[in-house]
């Protein structure tokens, strides 16, 4: 990682400063809302960041991701229901049932490569989901409404919408400082040579399945982490949560910020959600001169423009937008 | 027993049409090494067409040979404009650019159809039931999905096992690089493959829609269990398809029908009746990664290495 | 001086900004299905809503009405997020519609923490009638088992002995099935739900319908779901062997799709277009005028209600929203035409109220239209209402 003041590093740095004062803007404005949407993007950056680790540095495609964002909420979900609304349990809970799936769905699945591996994660995130959706007890299909929040000591208000947005952000840096440690680390460097030539590391000595497991378990563990803080965020857990578009979802995030970079899934994860919120106002304004009222009629065919966006995007800037960024710096920097 | 033999007509006839969907999926995966996750959007584009056309032309059957045209058609476009980007890059990037092409799909669809989807109303002679065994009455529609696609298997087979077009499909599942080697025209091989593929998951959604209803999305449930039948089958096998989806489709319908009973006995009626379809709808991904994790490259693996 | 003057000034115009801007008008957000294959039903719903402002000269108590309508996309998270931002964002006065018991369950919290008055304008999760009721949260529509109970009762009088029941698995499926067997007195020879909404093919299950050869099947499917039953239980063969009785699975939405296949199969409601009050005339007059091709549905109906209900008590407390308490009274009151007639609230807020046999006919034009057969069962509470803590 280069540490120059180059225009990528600025911008980083700009927006992870932009996140940090974010409260702020919204106190000013008064717009409760704002402080809402970022508190899911945040936490859904802190899930791409995991979902980067084993997919940009293992070359793990894993196709159900957020089967952990399911588990870690339901911890919280379930203990709730039960009346054990502490923290200190609930939280601990949800890591260890995540990392407990990672390494049993793991184990398993990492004996198959490529398209296989593809669709065996998407198949046992299935099987968790149709799980969870029969639980009659904890709401089924419906899901089910969390009435009281994790509850820590006396200043932590997990109620308090600061409060939790600033959680969400260190969590999310904390994270970030973790996976840059890790793949800066010896296993780092044993998982990526293992994605490049297995065959290779395997022949030097390193036993890279079970390095492979460990960082898959790793990242399980910290996407439920990012479960448990969105069980918080919507006082509400669905099985919808854990379908295979919202692992689709994820992957985007990615890919769209740039694989293989630490911040880069952080980019895609507001790249992403601010798109989903603004690309209808900036198609009805683009229409607008052409049709006038009716324009606002088709703000709400944003997908319509977001799909051959992700296709262009895989086409032509591989790097995702971290990429384009890096781009930028090798032309000012001749 | 003639509950028995409904269901397992039930599972018969959803297995095959499964199986219609599944067989374009393995061709384009095995042949072109794509991993096309908008052929679910293809099935939902051949049920609009054919409510659209049964709708100007007042009859059923021509609206879905038009609508099994125009689905050809279609897919074709789709591999000039789109699919033929995408070969020989890796699976992430097939993953996300077909998922982005699911989005694209699903929203023109809402523009030019309208939010609120289409039924497709048969015509009265198959809206009824008929008498196939002594006391067992069964759907004539269902009938004659499972006639039509068994119909299409055979098709199928002697296109693949005995003409020259089969036989450059079947060398291009075991070895891509060989056949471009020996001077094929593999770009229109590879365009007539992703329409045949298409026209297939196109019948499959217009049969199925005066059972569904033709709607938004309709293909992204479905589109799962076709690659679930995919991968049992082994990637690039049409014989592996046809008996993974025979397969699926048994061990969906039974399930769904006797898991209720089973579970009676061991749970409360209550919890019992909420874990029944949640269950049923388990088994299917259950079987998958139990024959992944005893044969990982699935039964009948095409390219045998 | 002059400077603690402008500061004062300043100070005053600042705190009275937020006041006066609230005076100006009402708003009230309305989460409901407008996309996917159940947007029929929402547009039902908006269209009613809408007539019922027309109605009021699109003002309460002197003040213009601003109605924000957002889509749910039938699934409880996107509704529970929609519903949030209309809170925070917008910072509605009223929050209305939801047509599904479990988005309804998933979005309430935000409602009941924030104090924002609700008015449920069909779902009817048997919770919120119960444990979950608040003051804060009234219905125009029923709780979830009295019209499964009432068909229950039909059933009793026409002397059926056993039934088999269907439905889908989500909260309201539930509770509909489990209504039934409240009040049937013969037995239930079996059950069956089904994976709600995606499954759509209910072949394994009217099949083991068939085996069990009950005297009736009962079916709760509401919007497309019910089109799709009616023509697998006729393509089963079932049409005429085994009589179907009904609740919410048939109605003004889906009879142009059924046509036929709907003729002479019962189902039980509250609200039916031809109930003879005068407030209902008016409804369904104008509504035939506004919307041309169109007919208005129980849920529309509900809707009417939710608006004029909402208009009532804003005009009862001369449009001061900041008492809560008195709002509260005068909701309670509901003093407001119904287009069912009388209308008053239980102790849970939730209505007490008629249902009608109705069935489906031809009118002289040859449409399709629903009309009632006979009352069922008179002001009628639902069971849930003591489970209620509120008094």
């Amino acid at each position: 990682m280069s540490t120059t003041l180059n225009p990528r590093n600025i911008l980083v740095v700009a927006l992870l400063a932009a996140l940090v004062l974010l409260p702020v803007y919204a106190g000013l404005t008064g717009d409760r809302f704002m402080l809402t949407l970022f508190t899911r993007i945040v936490i859904l950056a802190l899930a791409a960041v995991s979902l980067n680790l084993i997919l940009g540095y293992g070359g793990m495609m894993s196709f159900g991701h957020a089967v952990y964002l399911g588990i870690g909420g339901y911890a919280v979900g379930m203990l709730a229901h039960e009346g054990i609304y502490t923290g200190f349990v609930q939280w601990p809970v949800a890591l260890a049932a995540s990392a407990l799936f990672a390494l049993v769905i793991g184990a398993l699945s990492l004996r198959t490569r490529g398209v296989y591996f593809i669709m065996i994660t998407l198949a046992f995130a299935q099987m968790a989901y149709y799980g969870i959706a029969g639980l009659a007890r904890y709401g089924g299909d419906d899901g089910l409404t969390i009435y009281k929040r994790s509850q820590f000591f006396a200043p932590i208000d997990l109620s308090n919408k600061v409060q939790f947005y600033y959680l969400c952000l260190a969590l999310l840096y904390g994270s970030i400082y973790l996976v840059w440690r890790l793949v800066n680390s010896r296993f780092g460097m044993v998982i990526q040579g293992s994605r490049s030539n297995d065959l290779r590391m395997r022949a030097i000595g390193f036993p890279t399945y079970r390095y492979r497991l460990v960082c898959f378990v790793i990242a399980g563990t910290l996407c439920g982490l990012s479960g448990a803080l969105i069980a918080n965020h919507t006082d509400f857990v669905s099985p919808a949560m854990m379908y295979w578009t919202r692992s689709g979802d994820l992957i985007i995030m990615v890919v769209l910020g740039g694989m293989g970079s630490v911040v880069g899934p952080v980019i895609g994860a507001v790249a992403l959600l601010v798109l989903e919120e603004a690309l209808p106002s900036v198609i009805t304004f683009v229409l607008h001169p052409f049709m006038g009222e009716k324009a606002a009629g088709y703000g709400e065919f944003w997908q319509i423009v977001l799909g051959p966006l992700l296709l262009l995007v895989v086409l032509f800037a591989r790097g995702g937008i971290d990429g384009l960024l890096a781009k930028l710096r090798a032309k000012a920097v001749p | 027993m003639t509950l028995f033999i409904e269901q397992c007509l039930n599972g018969l006839q959803f297995g095959l049409l499964l199986f219609l969907l599944a067989a374009g999926l393995t061709l384009v995966f095995g042949i072109m090494d794509l991993v096309n996750l908008a052929h679910g959007s293809l099935y939902m584009i051949g049920a609009y067409f054919a409510a659209t056309f049964a709708a100007w032309t007042d009859s059923f059957v021509l609206g879905a040979v038009l609508a099994l045209l125009a689905t050809l058609v279609v897919g074709m476009a789709v591999e000039v404009i789109a699919m033929r980007r995408l070969y020989g890059r890796d699976h992430l990037d097939h993953v996300l650019g077909t998922f982005g092409l699911i989005l694209f799909f699903d929203e023109a669809v809402r523009l030019i159809w309208g939010p609120e989807g289409l039924s497709l109303p048969l015509p009265s002679w198959l809206n009824t039931a008929v008498t196939i065994l002594p006391g067992m009455q069964y759907s004539a529609y269902r009938l004659s999905i499972i006639v039509v696609s068994l119909a299409v298997a055979v098709f199928l087979y002697v296109l693949v096992m005995r003409t020259r077009i089969g036989m450059l499909i079947r060398a291009g599942a075991s070895n891509r690089e060989m056949v471009g080697a020996l001077g094929v025209n593999i770009k229109l091989l590879y365009t007539l493959v992703f329409g045949l593929g298409a026209a297939l998951a196109g019948l499959a959604g217009l049969m199925q829609a005066p059972i569904l209803t033709v709607q938004i999305g309709m293909g992204e449930n479905i589109l799962i269990v076709a690659f679930v039948i995919t991968v049992i089958g082994g990637i690039g096998s049409v014989r592996g398809a046809f008996i993974a989806a025979l397969l699926v489709g048994f061990v969906d319908t039974l399930g769904r029908s006797y898991l209720p009973d089973l579970l009676r006995l061991v749970l409360s009626p209550n919890a019992a009746s909420t874990a029944a379809p949640a269950l049923a709808s388990m088994l299917i991904y259950l079987l998958m990664a139990i024959v992944l994790v005893v044969r990982p490259e699935g039964l009948f693996p095409a390219s045998a290495k | 001086m002059r400077k603690t003057l402008l500061a004062a000034g300043t100070a005053l115009l600042l705190a009275a900004g937020p006041a006066m801007a609230q005076q100006k008008s009402i708003k009230i957000g309305f989460v409901s299905t407008f996309s996917g294959p159940v947007a029929v039903i929402g547009n039902d719903m908006r269209n009613s809503f809408e007539l019922a402002l027309d109605h009021m000269g699109r003002k309460i108590a002197g003040m213009p009405v601003e109605v924000i309508y957002e889509d749910d996309g039938f699934k409880p998270e996107v509704g529970k997020q929609k519903t949030q931002k209309l809170i925070e964002s917008d910072k509605v006065d009223f929050i209305s519609g939801y047509i599904w018991s479990n988005v309804l369950l998933a979005s309430i919290k935000p409602v009941v923490d924030s104090k924002t008055f609700m008015v449920i304008a069909n779902a009817g999760a048997s919770q919120v009638a119960g444990e979950l009721c608040s003051p804060y949260v009234f219905s125009t529509s029923w709780q979830n088992d009295q019209t499964p109970e009432a068909m229950g009762l039909y059933m009793n009088q026409k002397g059926v002995k056993s039934v088999f029941l269907i439905g889908p698995n989500y909260a309201a499926g539930r509770d509909m099935l489990a209504g039934v067997s409240h009040t049937f007195k013969g037995k239930v020879v079996g059950q069956e739900l089904t994976t709600w909404p995606a499954q759509l093919d209910f072949s394994a299950e009217l099949a083991k319908a068939k085996a069990a050869n009950p005297d009736a099947i009962f079916v709760f499917y509401p919007g497309k779901a019910g089109v799709q039953f009616l023509a697998q239980y006729a393509q089963a063969g079932l049409k005429g062997k085994i009589p179907l009785y009904t609740a919410f699975t048939i109605d003004e939405t889906s009879l142009p799709l059924q046509k036929d296949l709907a003729l002479g199969v019962p189902g039980a409601q509250e609200w039916v277009n031809d109930l003879p009050n005068d407030a209902n005339k008016k409804f369904v007059a104008d509504y035939m005028k506004k919307y041309p091709g169109h007919r208005p549905s129980f849920y529309g109906a509900q809707s009417y209600d939710a608006a004029n209900l909402i208009a009532s008590a804003v005009t009862a407390t001369k449009g001061n929203l900041t008492d809560k308490e008195a709002l509260r009274k005068a909701f309670e009151k509901a003093d407001f035409k119904s287009v069912r007639g009388n209308f008053k609230f239980g102790n849970n807020h939730i209505p007490i109220q008629n249902f009608y046999l109705q069935d489906v006919v031809k009118d002289a034009k040859g449409d399709y239209v629903l009309k009632t057969v006979a009352t069922i069962v008179k002001d009628y509470q639902d069971a849930s209402h003591s489970k209620c803590p509120m008094k």
